[in-house]
């Protein structure tokens, strides 16, 4: 089956996701759909299997309009998604999974089912038994049961978000082959990823989407200077450094190993400097927030060590394994990207905050006290907002200053994750002016960016994750972005 | 076993009647992913609608009509406030619990001394005359009947149809239904109201065999909790919950059983002791989602943290995934 | 596009929206509905509305006597809802209210059987048996957090579970131990009068119950507001992630919410056997604590606006009794006003909410 995507509008709030993106996608042909977190892929698939609607835009199905209201109207159209986290029923069984929402009458024959399942299966070499429950399964396996129950359902186009994110390198290899199998069936496949190697692999052709829109596309032979190029944009300014790098070592990570149940990262050695800032950058997923977690004393290592120099020579402090209070209580502090959820207290006012943040002395709240030093952070980091603004009213950016506004003093490492994500450009300078502050007081910075854009203005040294491994730190002065983009995409590790 | 002990132990069956139908009412909504709280007061204001229906029309069929209405109606007020409206089920619930057990009282007044209606009991032939089981299971009435049929009916459907596994999956995941094609806040809707209906047949059968109302029920206050608890320790599944249920009633017949032989405690104690014992039973079901144990065990010799950790698994019994979260497609 | 239309809807829609969104006109509107259904519930009962009304503004307020009893009535519900502040604010259903005012009055009562023909003066024993109320109401409610905490089981089942002990234990003492010479009749014997709060002459309102009440009102209410414990117990209560990621340790507090909440509890239960009952009896808890629940709903968990609240809701109790003499209609009565109350100002809040929240949604986009 065609797919045509023309002229798609989608817009959250202030943010435009799509932005008059148009798609065309004959059946039997891989489609690479490529660009950064938060380039509009998602969103537009979204669209297409009806999880979403549009603002404006035209669906056409073999060159005939149609509208999807709902999942189950795409469904009934023959178009499938493979959902990036999987969108299935974990405490239940494979054969229930399958069956749950499809048209196979009150009394599911079950016999019947699962034969026709084991042929599906065959063809494509998978081995799931279908009377195991789902969350003993593997990512991998999810992904291949759902890609047989939209086959089983009939699907004529399948749209896969990110699918090689957690699955392992066998399971990759397999979930290829079935692609290109697929392909050849005559079904029309729309693969969405950020990992370049994979698209040049597979696709057939690649669209680049950039900032909502698709901004090109290509055939074989790819070049990836010119993906990477699309993908990222081409300018971008140097930082200029502020703060003076210190010689001083702040931190020494010494062969850290985290164990999560969707990566394992192993074998984080790097140092931190006194006053330097580390960007970590690559794709959600790759492993930096859980560096990162692991660094604020939120998630408990289970292997190597987190030193801290304490000034005397060859004095350190190992914090791994210690409580996320202690790690609080030496100056290290981590702001969360959820900021709502584990970051601010919703329902309480920004002097109530402050009141919370410090250091607190007695048992009663000098309300004078707080007033005054509200009002002085208030002004001190721009906040837009009275003592007694809650800290839903605020806007975004302003949410984000307030955070900034609740570090104590002194910090000896700030660990950030996101910090400018969702601002506009003013308030990101601002920040970024604060953070610089913190700097130059002695403080060391690690910070998430998917905004490589951000990581190569801000940074002094960054680490490229990827897949759980850890690149080691470039020199943010001397690093291209094109020697980046290609390790984010998975290019150039050995 | 002697006879009289036996036809008493068969009481068990009968009486448990509306505790099944509470509990196989609260695991359908439950499993949908909403939480009626309000048992305690709408099984009670069932049971009086149900007595007052019967006796006005003098028919049990509006009795039992008019129980499930009730209840269905309070079933109803949960949803809309928490799906429509978005408030929590907890609040809501709780407050429908004082307020229909107030209501219950209060209009019920009039009916107190009304004349009796007691479900006759159907024998079934052939079944009745069996040793032991006969007495105890198959001379009952026909809701007591109906009760043991809901048990079966409610696993299969819940179970062995299509229209269960959504209703699994609603609960469970309401976004990956809603991928699938399920209409997520309309299902969970129909299985309150549903839920709630069942909840009341309970109620009027109460009131209707086991004990009739004369103002203050007797012996009724506390089994809406009661059937909560059981939802939970049975895993929300319909054969365990209504062992629960069984289990508890025969708590309840054996505190009575027992008594001549305990004469010096008060008969009281007997009747209320199966209520913390249920509510504690809890502990053992739950224990093993309390993070410490986890830590705890992780300390522990290899051999012995493989046992402990199997035992807890087995007694372990983990809610829908989404029970009292709105659903909200993006 | 939505917002034309909602223009176009005119005159009577803007004062409908404006009433239904308006806080102050929104709860108006609850209240007028409750009584319209509390009107229509009496009218099914066939009985006249406005003397249904005027019994129970004259068994509540309408004399001296009448207002000194609800007074004393209040006591114990006001320090039950003081109590639920603390679990409240720090977003815990302590159900088990019931059973920690039942603990209370279990150890007071203790503490004066036990005294009963030493020569400890009187007030020296009413003391002891407070302190002794409010240890038991704090351990019950201590174990329904650690239940909570370390057993994983909700505080609504353990606070159930623990009501349903406490009941148990009171029969077994009233019907045992403490059983009073003769038939056992569900109560003990009463306490000397040597033991008894100082009460006003010719009432059982006790000045030192309704002044303990009164200073427990401004503690809560000073300990929420104005200290760093009440304000982070707020923040857990609003965001236990956050909160823990601010520092503070989440279940500790959470534990001391259920301890506070039981000491006032206990108090409660104290004092309905030293100021008013003067005897350990079956249900003597009253439903305060189930009640308190909702003033403290209603009251939408400030303390002060409980105040008030909870002396409405004892004056409808009290009122309510008046009833059954000259209508013999049932003194649940109250409870299906409280209940429809609550339930109508949460249904206008819902409403308001999502009117609210969709008029936001027309204003951005």
């Amino acid at each position: 089956m065609d797919v045509e995507l023309v002229n798609i509008y989608k817009t959250f709030g202030r943010v435009h996701a799509n932005d008059g993106i148009s798609l065309k996608v004959k059946s039997g042909t891989i489609q690479g759909i490529l660009g950064e977190n938060g380039a509009g892929k998602s969103t537009l698939m979204k669209i297409l299997s009806g999880f979403i609607q549009a603002d404006s835009g035209d669906i056409l199905l073999d060159g005939s309009k149609v509208v999807i209201q709902s999942p189950a109207d795409s469904v009934k159209l023959g178009i499938g998604m493979l959902h990036q986290d999987p969108q299935d029923f974990p405490p239940m069984k494979v054969i229930d999974n399958l069956i749950i929402g499809s048209p196979v009458g009150l009394f599911p024959n079950r016999k019947k089912i699962i034969k026709q399942f084991e042929e599906l299966q065959k063809q494509f070499n998978f081995a799931i038994s279908p009377d195991t429950y789902v969350d003993t399964l593997t990512v991998g396996e999810r992904q291949q049961l759902e890609i047989l129950r939209l086959l089983w359902l009939g699907a004529e186009v399948l749209i896969l978000d990110e699918p090689t994110t957690g699955i392992s390198a066998s399971q990759k290899a397999l979930l290829f082959e079935t692609i290109r199998k697929l392909a050849a069936q005559g079904k029309a496949i729309l693969f969405v990823s950020h990992k370049l190697d994979e698209i040049e692999t597979l696709c057939s052709q690649v669209a680049v989407f950039r900032q909502g829109k698709n901004v090109g596309s290509m055939v074989p032979p790819y070049s990836t200077e010119h993906l990477v190029e699309m993908m990222f944009g081409k300018t971008i300014a140097r930082s200029e450094k502020t703060c003076d790098t210190q010689d001083q070592i702040n931190f020494e990570i010494d062969k850290l190993k985290i164990d999560d149940r969707r990566l394992v990262i192993k074998d984080v050695s790097f140092q931190i400097r006194r006053g330097e800032v580390i960007g970590l950058a690559g794709m959600e997923g790759s492993g930096q927030a859980m560096i990162l977690r692991a660094l604020a004393g939120i998630i408990r290592p289970t292997g190597g060590h987190i030193y801290m120099m304490d000034g005397k020579p060859d004095g350190r402090v190992d914090l791994a394994g210690k409580h996320y209070f202690q790690f609080r209580n030496l100056g290290i502090s981590f702001l969360p990207a959820a900021r709502l959820e584990e970051g601010l207290v919703q329902g309480l006012s920004l002097a109530e905050h402050f009141a919370l943040a410090e250091k607190q002395e007695g048992f009663l709240i000098d309300r004078e006290e707080v007033e005054k030093l509200s009002q002085q952070r208030i002004s001190d980091f721009n906040i837009r907002g009275t003592p007694e603004s809650r800290i839903e009213e605020l806007s975004g950016g302003n949410q984000q200053r307030a955070e900034l506004a609740l570090m104590r003093n002194p910090l000896r490492l700030l660990l950030l994750e996101h910090p400018t994500r969702g601002l506009d450009i003013e308030s990101s300078m601002y920040i970024w002016t604060k953070l610089k502050q913190r700097c130059a007081e002695g403080a060391s910075i690690l910070f998430i960016s998917s905004d490589l854009d951000e990581v190569v203005h801000y940074s002094d040294r960054i680490l490229v994750f990827f897949g759980g491994r850890v690149s080691p730190a470039f020199d943010a002065s001397l690093v291209t972005i094109d020697q980046l983009g290609q390790l984010i995409g998975g290019k150039g590790w050995s | 076993m002697d006879s009289n002990l036996l036809a008493s132990f068969g009481s068990v069956f009968a009486w448990a009647g509306p505790v099944v139908f509470a509990v196989m009412g609260e695991t359908l909504t439950e499993k949908a992913g909403v939480i009626n709280l309000s048992l305690n007061g709408s099984i009670i204001l069932s049971a009086m609608v149900g007595f007052a229906a019967a006796t006005t029309t003098g028919s049990f069929f509006w009795g039992f009509v008019g129980g499930a209405a009730a209840s269905a109606l309070v079933a109803f007020i949960i949803a809309f406030m928490s799906i429509g409206l978005k408030q929590s089920q907890v609040a809501v619930g709780y407050v429908l619990t004082l307020a229909t057990k107030s209501l219950a009282y209060f209009l019920g007044a009039p009916f107190i001394g009304k004349p009796v209606m007691q479900l006759p009991l159907v024998s079934i032939p052939f079944l009745d005359n069996l040793p032991y089981v006969g007495p105890v299971l198959f001379n009952k009435t026909l809701l007591t009947y109906l009760s043991y049929l809901l048990i079966i009916v409610c696993y299969i459907y819940m179970f062995k149809t299509s229209k269960g596994l959504i209703l699994q999956g609603i609960g469970e995941q309401p976004a990956a239904s809603f991928v699938r094609g399920a209409n997520v806040n309309r299902l969970r809707y129909l299985y309150t109201i549903l839920g709630g209906a069942l909840v009341g047949v309970g109620g009027a059968l109460y009131s209707l065999s086991v004990k009739t109302w004369n103002g203050q029920l007797t012996g009724i206050d506390g089994i809406g909790w009661i059937a909560l608890a059981i939802t939970i320790f049975g895993g929300w599944h319909p054969i365990r919950g209504a062992i629960g249920a069984y289990f508890f009633v025969f708590l309840q017949w054996l505190g009575i059983a027992l008594q001549p032989l305990l004469p010096n405690v008060n008969s009281r104690i007997f009747q209320v002791a199966p209520f913390p014992l249920m509510i504690l039973a809890l502990l053992f079901v739950n224990i093993g989602n309390a993070d410490w144990v986890d830590r705890t065990l992780a300390g522990l010799p290899e051999d012995a943290r493989k046992i402990i950790s199997r035992l807890i698994r087995g007694m372990r019994t983990r809610g829908p995934a989404a029970l009292g979260t709105p659903f909200e497609n993006e | 596009m939505v917002s034309n239309r909602t223009e176009k809807a005119g005159g009577f829609g803007n004062i409908l929206r404006t009433l239904l969104t308006n806080r102050f006109s929104s709860i108006t509107i609850a209240v007028l509905l409750a009584l319209i259904i509390t009107w229509l519930v009496v009218l099914v009962m066939d009985a006249p509305p406005l003397r249904v009304f005027s019994i129970m503004v004259n068994g509540s307020v309408g004399s001296l006597d009448a207002a000194t009893q609800t007074l004393q009535a209040w006591v114990p519900l006001v320090l039950a809802t003081c109590g639920l502040m603390f679990t409240f604010t720090a977003g815990l259903w302590n159900i088990g209210m019931e059973g920690q005012i039942e603990m209370g009055a279990i150890c007071a009562y203790g503490v004066i059987h036990y005294m009963t023909g030493t020569p400890t003066p009187g007030y020296v024993a009413i003391t002891l048996a407070s302190l002794a109320g409010m240890a038991g109401g704090a351990i019950w409610a201590y174990m329904v957090g650690l239940l909570k905490n370390y057993g994983g089981v909700n505080e609504i089942f353990g606070g159930l579970g623990f009501n349903f002990i406490a009941d148990a234990f009171l029969l077994y003492l009233v019907y045992g131990p403490w059983k009073p010479e003769g038939v056992a009749q569900g109560s003990t014997k009463m306490i000397d009068a040597q033991y008894w709060l100082p009460q006003l002459p010719g009432s059982y309102l006790s000045l030192w119950s309704l002044g303990l009440a009164i200073v427990g009102i401004l503690v809560v209410t000073f300990v929420l507001k104005g200290t760093y414990f009440g304000l982070k117990l707020k923040a857990v209560g609003k965001n236990p992630k956050a909160s823990f990621m601010m520092g503070i340790p989440t279940s500790r507090y959470m534990l001391l919410s259920f301890v506070l909440c039981g000491l006032f509890g206990g108090l409660a239960g104290s004092f309905q056997v030293t100021g008013f009952l003067h005897v350990l009896r079956n249900s003597i808890s009253g439903g305060y604590g189930y009640l308190a629940l909702m003033v403290g709903m209603l009251a939408n968990y400030q303390p002060l606006i409980g105040v008030p609240i909870s002396l409405i809701f004892t004056a409808l109790n009290k009122g309510a009794t008046g009833l059954v003499i000259d209508l013999q209609l049932d003194t649940n009565f109250s409870g299906v006003i409280q209940g429809l109350l609550v339930l109508c100002v949460l249904l206008m809040d819902g409403v308001r909410r999502r009117l609210t929240k969709t008029f936001r949604g027309v204003q951005h986009g």
